[in-house]
């Protein structure tokens, strides 16, 4: 069972004075798999992200992301990770062309390989016409199939998505979804919290995690099995009501 | 350094994209420069005074006009009532009370000897000050009139007298906007300078972008170096703006080397970008931020020389002053202006100037972190 893990976390704990976000977590993630992250508002999600991307210190506990070591290596890990904030995290002020070249070249993209990073995504996204205005002027769903490709621009091991879909249509969270489907099918570990049942069905394997702790870990189907639960909505109702601490 | 080349690249755009910045970089200067050094004079004219006559006389009469036509004042009344007058003091019309009192020409006459009584009114210290300072020495000027007349002088006079002639060097007409105006500029540069530093990091926190730029591998001296270049030249820009319109407004033409000015400024706009992303540090929010600059800007320019003078502070806020950034600019500013000073000769400051970049920036890159 020795399969390809490009995140390895053992009981990652981080402590804000006494109160502590999250308690000792241990679970792993394999190349390629898209693993969901979810927990009711403040079970401690985003903070044992922003952890693993290297923008928060470890209280205690060991991971290795993408190879590297989360103590030693952070700047590392860096280069082979890519972020999608719950902030919406691309340059108003900048266009589509611009916010591509700018996070493409602090990332060392050439300017090659940024030229034809910016066609293929353009096309991709349908945004030929849009390309060169300024990315306040999109929709708040194009504005995220938009992040997600520039947190992609330098085709990292593993993406980290932080609630990638909060507030957009279903349509265009199902083309979010086929997005991710695309990039877990070239190899890229897909890594995304989410707070729609629906979307956790579309996981490979789902965590969920309750008062900082993480209180059940499998595939979508064996959890329904497990909790005896026709719906992910119904296994998350079922953990999330044991939650002492609210929003 | 592609890094930094894509860094720069997207600042500018940012900048020139912004109308309030553009607006604060051209509107600041002209609004500060072109109306600042009319307001900001320390010459006082127009003290009103009020004269409470209870004599009557040929010699009160001639005071009064002699005064009156000294062209500092404004009589307000001419009475002879004190309480009426005092009122006037209490209500702010008047600044200056003079009491002449009764007999003053005949105690003068016949006694050689007359008092006269002032009431300053110290609610604006600074005119009370020179107010009464005018009035006594043309009560003088009135004396030694008087004296004039009276006595034959003798050919040696029994008293000797020391005549002091002075003559303003490095302004000779004592001109305040010489004196002003390059203040003015240096506080422009120094607002600029750190203001707009700190807002823009703090802004990349609010929004939520510097997030996104933490956990990319770019290293944090690189990501700074693209937040402190673009402030850097926008403020030499700012710094020649206000040079071209001193020199037109003013006809103010630096005696020394314009480039030295600018050598400092590079030096000095250093420091004070150290300051702008300490305080960017320190702040979660662009409020903060602008509370804070501006909590330092106000002790900053207060203590910094422009309005008052540094010598005549107690010993704890000139040694404070030793720690202010803005004192040493000032100093160079007025030094390179009216004297023509060289680099030479503003080694010191320079050096200063040097210290505070160090300290500062030293100070800001160890708190900021990309990881907390």
């Amino acid at each position: 069972m020795m399969e390809d893990k490009v995140i390895s976390v053992e009981q990652l704990t981080k402590r804000f004075g006494s109160f502590t976000a999250v308690d000792s977590i241990s679970f792993s993630v394999s190349r390629g798999e898209i693993f969901g992250f979810l927990g009711a508002n403040g079970a401690g999600k985003t903070t044992a992200m922003r952890m693993l991307c290297g923008l928060s210190f470890p209280t205690s506990g060991k991971a290795i992301v993408a190879g590297f070591d989360l103590y030693n290596d952070p700047e590392k890990i860096k280069k082979n990770i890519g972020y999608m904030s719950q902030k919406f995290s691309l340059y108003e002020d900048l266009t589509i062309r611009e916010n591509i070249r700018f996070y493409g070249g602090i990332y060392g993209l050439t300017d090659g390989q940024i030229k034809s990073k910016t066609e293929f995504m353009v096309q991709h996204l349908h945004l030929e016409d849009q390309v060169d205005k300024l990315v306040k002027s999109l929709p708040l769903g194009w504005k995220q199939k938009l992040s997600f490709s520039v947190a992609m621009v330098h085709q990292p091991k593993i993406v980290f998505l932080d609630e990638p879909t909060g507030g957009v249509d279903p349509v265009t969270r199902r083309e979010f979804w086929t997005m991710i489907y695309e990039a877990a099918h070239e190899g890229t570990t897909v890594f995304v919290t989410t707070h729609y049942m629906d979307e956790a069905e579309y996981c490979d394997r789902v965590s969920i995690m309750v008062d900082g702790r993480i209180d059940a870990l499998d595939a979508p189907s064996e959890l329904k099995k497990k909790f005896n639960a026709s719906t992910m909505e119904e296994v998350f109702v079922q953990l999330a009501r044991k939650a002492k601490r609210g929003d | 350094m592609r890094i930094l080349r894509i860094l720069l690249e997207k600042e500018f755009r940012q900048i020139f994209r912004n109308p309030a910045i553009l607006r604060i970089i051209f509107m600041m200067p002209a609004v500060q420069l072109l109306i600042l050094p009319l307001a900001a004079d320390y010459e006082i004219k127009n003290v009103n005074i009020c004269v409470v006559d209870f004599d009557h006389s040929t010699y009160s009469t001639r005071l009064v006009n002699k005064i009156k036509a000294s062209g500092y004042f404004n009589l307000v009344d001419y009475t002879e009532s004190y309480d009426k007058a005092l009122d006037y003091v209490e209500h702010d019309q008047a600044d200056l009370l003079l009491q002449i009192p009764p007999l003053f020409e005949r105690q003068l006459i016949k006694e050689d000897n007359a008092s006269l009584f002032m009431v300053l009114n110290a609610i604006n210290g600074v005119k009370a000050n020179l107010g009464g300072a005018y009035l006594r020495s043309i009560i003088n000027d009135f004396n030694s009139d008087v004296r004039l007349e009276w006595i034959q002088l003798p050919r040696l006079n029994p008293q000797p007298m020391i005549q002091v002639s002075s003559i303003n060097w490095f302004n000779p007409q004592m001109n305040y906007q010489i004196f002003m105006v390059p203040g003015i500029l240096v506080i422009l540069v120094t607002m600029v300078g750190s203001f707009l530093a700190a807002l823009n990091i703090v802004k990349e926190k609010e929004v939520g972008t510097i997030e996104q730029i933490n956990v990319t591998p770019i290293h944090k001296y690189v990501f700074i170096l693209g937040k402190l270049i673009p402030f850097w030249i926008l403020g030499l820009v700012i710094l020649t703006i206000g040079l071209i319109l001193s020199r037109i407004f003013y006809g103010i033409n630096p005696v020394g080397n314009v480039l030295t000015i600018y050598v400092f400024a590079a030096i000095y706009l250093m420091g004070i970008l150290g300051l702008g992303l300490l305080v960017s540090t320190y702040s979660q929010t662009q409020q903060q931020a602008m509370l804070i600059s501006f909590f330092l800007m106000m002790i900053f320019i207060l203590l910094g020389g422009l309005y008052t003078s540094i010598d005549s502070m107690p010993m704890w806020a000139q040694i404070f002053t030793k720690f202010n950034p803005v004192t040493y600019f000032i100093d160079v500013m007025r030094m390179v202006v009216l004297k023509g000073s060289s680099l030479y000769d503003i080694r010191f400051h320079l050096l200063a100037a040097a210290a505070f970049g160090v300290v500062l920036n030293s100070w800001a890159v160890i708190n900021y972190k990309k990881r907390n």
